[in-house]
């Protein structure tokens, strides 16, 4: 992402975390980048924190507050359409969970980007397999998914998620597409760790000391 | 005679032609909010996202996170109905500099019925933080309202509606957030009205005088952040307190109103409005005269 600001004060590149709940990840990102303190991120959810439990636009860094699932996708639409109209460079992201994608909006928005062919937009899907309740797969089943959204007129492309060059390739190769593109990157839920992976009881929960050392101790 | 949805639709057109960065989204009724006008000359500055409202209302945010000066408009129904919790967490809690424009508020949707009568959404805007509310009464202040919500910060509501309605503002009209506009200074009563209902007050101010008793109407065109001054005002100046609205009574303007009278100055409303009940298919005039809103209401409790 091209995190140089415009001559408007506006950030060339922009994310939208749709998946709001991986708000830990995006913060730990964001203090990497300079625009969260190190020292703040022990604060995640504290009663006197900034630092909600969804993303909050009154983050420095967080273009738009986001968490209610589905919701994500059609606010970065708008912002690839901005972009558009002002013929601006750089690219909208937008980080989708695969929990998320069962909200009817997640469609709405899928018909509205390809209407206008935000080719200035890359979607990706975080596709772990795992929501609250459960499986995807049982809670709400949404079989070919990739044949789903192409029939929206969207480019799609499904990579190993854990895969960096994967990634990478297809992000390039989605930036030089002249339509919008979707990124399906099938990822394990707690890959690495073995008492956490595919483990739908590990969706929302932090770790205890002792889990804490185990999980480094395998992810050296 | 003119509707705020068509004073509306025409304040986009001459605002496009002096603004470039405004931008208008609809969902599939372009026709009945009136932003038609506003596509037909501007076709590239208006987006049209179908009926889904949900999307629309995300989008229009997106554009508006933007640097552009953005307005969504569908009949307040779906625009704070099926799309409230995209107005509340997208457009609200991000502060996001917007204006929501519903038109088809209230029962004066008339022959549609029930299902597309919105007599809720001035208590469903009211709750949502950051958000501000306002009503025009004709197709002055409807002007005036929204050439002010065009620098104002933050999520902006504004309630019109489908039909025609009298003249009553002129030029020297003035909005004025937290502000609201009095007529007269009887002192036997005040009548609180928004909207459609700013006239029937006038009407039943009218005909009272010619029977002897003064009172004044209140104008509360801005809904929130709400004029509680006058409000207190009135109800220390004046007898009786009437509020009449084409809203329901469980959260409109009645209990708005009730809200300050209690913390500041306990005194009894007359609240008049749809009580908790749903709207019904037929034209206004008689909607208006089964469900209470009517000038011979207001009369009654005076005489």
């Amino acid at each position: 992402m091209d995190l140089n600001v415009d001559e408007s004060g506006n950030r060339i590149d922009k994310f939208v975390l749709s998946k709001g709940h991986a708000a830990p990840a995006y913060y730990s990102i964001l203090s990497s980048k300079g625009y969260i303190p190190h020292e703040d991120l022990n604060t995640l959810r504290k009663y006197d924190s900034y630092l909600e439990g969804h993303p909050s636009n009154k983050i420095k860094g967080v273009d738009v507050s986001s968490g209610s699932l589905g919701q994500g996708i059609s606010v970065a639409g708008g912002m690839a359409i901005a972009k558009k109209l002002d013929n601006k460079k750089g690219f909208v992201y937008c980080l989708l969970g695969d929990g998320e994608i069962q909200e009817g909006q997640f469609y709405e928005a899928l018909m509205t980007i390809n209407k206008y062919n935000l080719s200035n937009m890359i979607i990706i899907i975080d596709k772990n397999g795992l929501q609250i309740d459960g499986k995807t797969q049982e809670i709400k089943p949404c079989e070919n998914l990739k044949l789903k959204i192409a029939s929206f007129g969207l480019n799609v492309e499904e990579v190993d998620g854990h895969n960096i060059y994967e990634l990478i390739t297809s992000i390039k190769s989605a930036q030089n597409a002249n339509v919008p593109t979707c990124i399906i990157a099938n990822t394990i839920k707690g890959k690495g760790i073995s008492f956490m992976e595919n483990q739908v009881s590990w969706h929302g929960k932090a770790m205890s000391e002792e889990e804490y050392i185990k999980a480094m101790e395998e992810l050296k | 005679m003119k509707s705020t949805r068509k004073a509306y639709g025409e304040f986009l057109v001459n605002l496009g032609r002096e603004n470039e960065n405004v931008v208008v989204f609809d969902a599939d009724l372009a026709k009945a909010t009136c932003t038609e006008n506003f596509k037909n000359e501007f076709p590239e500055r208006h987006f049209d996202l179908g009926i889904a409202e949900q999307d629309m209302v995300g989008t229009a945010c997106g554009v508006a996170l933007s640097q552009k000066t953005v307005f969504a408009s569908s009949f307040a129904m779906f625009l704070c109905g099926r799309a409230y919790e995209q107005v509340r967490n997208t457009a609200a809690y991000s502060n996001v500099n917007i204006n929501l424009c519903a038109t088809h508020t209230g029962l004066a949707v008339g022959e549609d019925g029930p299902t597309h009568q919105c007599i809720e959404d001035i208590a469903l805007m009211n709750v949502i933080p950051n958000m501000k509310v306002f009503c025009p009464c004709d197709d002055m202040s409807t002007n005036k309202i929204l050439k002010f919500c065009i620098n104002e910060k933050g999520p902006k509501y504004i309630r019109l509606g489908r039909n025609d309605l009298p003249f009553i503002y002129d030029e020297t009209y003035e909005f004025k957030v937290g502000g609201s506009n009095t007529f007269g200074d009887g002192c036997g009563g005040t009548v609180f009205a928004i909207g459609s209902t700013v006239n029937i007050a006038l009407e039943a101010k009218e005909e009272l005088s010619k029977k002897g008793v003064n009172i004044r109407v209140v104008d509360l065109y801005s809904i929130k952040p709400i004029d509680k001054d006058t409000i207190i005002e009135c109800a220390k100046k004046t007898d009786k307190l009437i509020s009449i609205e084409d809203h329901s009574v469980i959260g409109g303007i009645g209990s708005i109103i009730s809200n300050v009278l209690c913390e500041s100055y306990p005194k009894r409303l007359i609240k008049l409005g749809v009580q908790d009940k749903f709207g019904k298919s037929g034209d206004i005039k008689h909607l208006y005269e089964m469900y209470g809103i009517t000038k011979e209401n207001i009369i009654k409790e005076f005489i």
